[in-house]
């Protein structure tokens, strides 16, 4: 199929950037999305212009890498997938492809469609762990009983892979998705209760200083979050926040 | 001091304040109502709200510090909103994962506000200048008329009916988003949410009912 992109590009995180068209024939349904990128590098290549940066490591959905807003959309038309797991398939001979960055503040562009989302990071050393002393002694995995909701609600969080994803769709550029996340997957612990109040007030803390915006409930991180982390992780959140502050 | 400056604190205030300002709705809808199938009672219960000193000098001045605290940090977060997001995209397909009402609540607010001051323009100054400018006597008898006479021009009517819609909007989202952003979230949630929906649209629905039914039958003398 023959296809039509317009895609950012930009030097550096200093340069002002600009949508680039290109037309790019030949391309299979088989093909993965980046494998499409590849394919257009290899041309730019051959014609001696840069190639077009973008973010990829594993290729297979479980690394959170690959971050690229797609027709307006992130990671692509889509539902609970990463771009890299975005096929050709997808598309139609003759479409016009959009191909942006993530866009926000808090994770400024770096070239192309490459961002800087190391605020993610920050906000879960902020405090994203929990802290205990590890010995060579197994214990018993099972010494600890967890209600199984309990182990599911966690586990389902923490299947979180810090893409932003959720950040970029939402019209306010907020984290709380990612954040609430990361606060529930040890919230729902007893191995993570011991920290949980000043887990939640430094994590919060942190997400405002990094300058993401505030969430206005729309749902959209949920909608378009790779790994479906669901909205009831920022209920569990305000309330873990609420209940810490009071508390004091 | 650090629930005052968070992100999650502003949250909490523009939920409390709205639901603080959907209970004064429900009082509002309950006596606006009586205007269309009691008149009498419609009389006695706007004299009481006018002349009860507590209704006055402290739940009015709550009211309208509710209202203007839920408008100020609207514009606050909208604020904030805007600058997390410093470049936009080119392409972006809000329409694919929210829904309409969720994404454009500084439109549909500040239409709301828009008809708020039409609205205290309308009733509220008229109630000042009667009673504390002009100084006229007491008369528990003049609401319904004046209520009436005020959707006689077809302009105003469609202007309430249209702000009722917008009002009915804001309500869709913003109702049910208020229990999320206090982190209500129970086995009475999904209830909850359900009810939310309905007031949002039984409510606005009732309000324009009334505009349009006064409008439809004014007073014959």
């Amino acid at each position: 199929m023959k296809l039509y992109l317009k895609i950012w590009r930009q030097k550096d995180a200093k340069s002002k950037g600009a949508m680039v068209d290109y037309t790019l024939d030949g391309v299979e349904e088989d093909m993965s999305f980046l494998e499409m990128l590849d394919i257009l590098n290899e041309d730019l290549i051959a014609k001696g212009e840069e190639p077009v940066e973008f973010d990829h490591d594993c290729r297979e959905g479980i690394c959170g890498t690959c971050s690229l807003m797609i027709n307006g959309r992130p990671h692509g038309p889509d539902s609970l997938i990463t771009a890299c797991q975005l096929h050709m398939r997808s598309f139609n001979d003759g479409d016009e492809i959009v191909i942006e960055p993530w866009r926000a503040k808090a994770f400024p562009v770096i070239k192309d469609l490459i961002t800087d989302r190391s605020a993610f990071d920050r906000i879960q050393q902020a405090g994203g762990y929990i802290s205990v002393n590890t010995s060579g002694r197994p214990v018993d995995a099972n010494a600890i009983p967890i209600e199984k909701e309990h182990a599911d609600d966690s586990f389902n969080a923490a299947t979180c892979i810090g893409c932003g994803a959720c950040v970029a769709a939402c019209k306010n550029a907020s984290a709380m998705l990612f954040t609430s996340a990361k606060v529930s997957q040890f919230a729902l612990l007893p191995q993570g209760q011991v920290e949980a109040a000043e887990r939640v007030q430094n994590m919060v803390r942190q997400m405002d200083l990094e300058g993401f915006g505030n969430c206005t409930n729309t749902g959209a991180c949920e909608v378009e979050c790779p790994k479906g982390i669901s909205l009831e992780n920022i209920a569990r959140m305000n309330r873990e926040y609420l209940s810490a502050t009071l508390k004091g | 001091m650090s629930l005052i400056k968070s992100s999650l604190a502003r949250k909490y205030v523009m939920a409390l304040s709205g639901l603080f300002l959907v209970i004064f709705l429900i009082l509002h809808v309950t006596i606006n109502l009586a205007s269309v199938f009691s008149p009498e009672f419609f009389n006695e219960a706007s004299h009481f709200m006018g002349y009860n000193p507590l209704v006055q000098f402290l739940m009015q001045p709550i009211l309208i510090a509710g209202v203007i605290v839920h408008f100020v940090m609207g514009f606050v977060l909208e604020i904030q909103n805007r600058k997390a997001r410093d470049v936009g995209y080119v392409k972006y397909n809000g329409a694919a994962n929210a829904p309409w009402a969720s994404r454009n609540m500084i439109y549909s607010g500040l239409v709301v506000l828009a008809f708020l001051a039409l609205h205290f323009y309308d009733f509220w100054v008229h109630e000042m200048t009667y009673k504390y400018i002009e100084a006229n006597p007491q008369d528990p008898t003049r609401y319904y008329a004046e209520t009436v006479e005020k959707f006689a021009p077809v302009w105003r009517t469609v202007l309430y009916a249209v702000s009722f819609v917008l009002l009915g909007l804001h309500l869709w989202h913003g109702f049910a988003s208020s229990f999320q952003s206090m982190g209500v979230n129970n086995k009475y949630t999904a209830g909850f949410k359900k009810f939310a929906k309905i007031f949002a649209v039984v409510v606005p629905l009732a309000f324009a009912f009334i505009a349009v039914y006064h409008h439809l039958n004014p007073i014959t003398h």
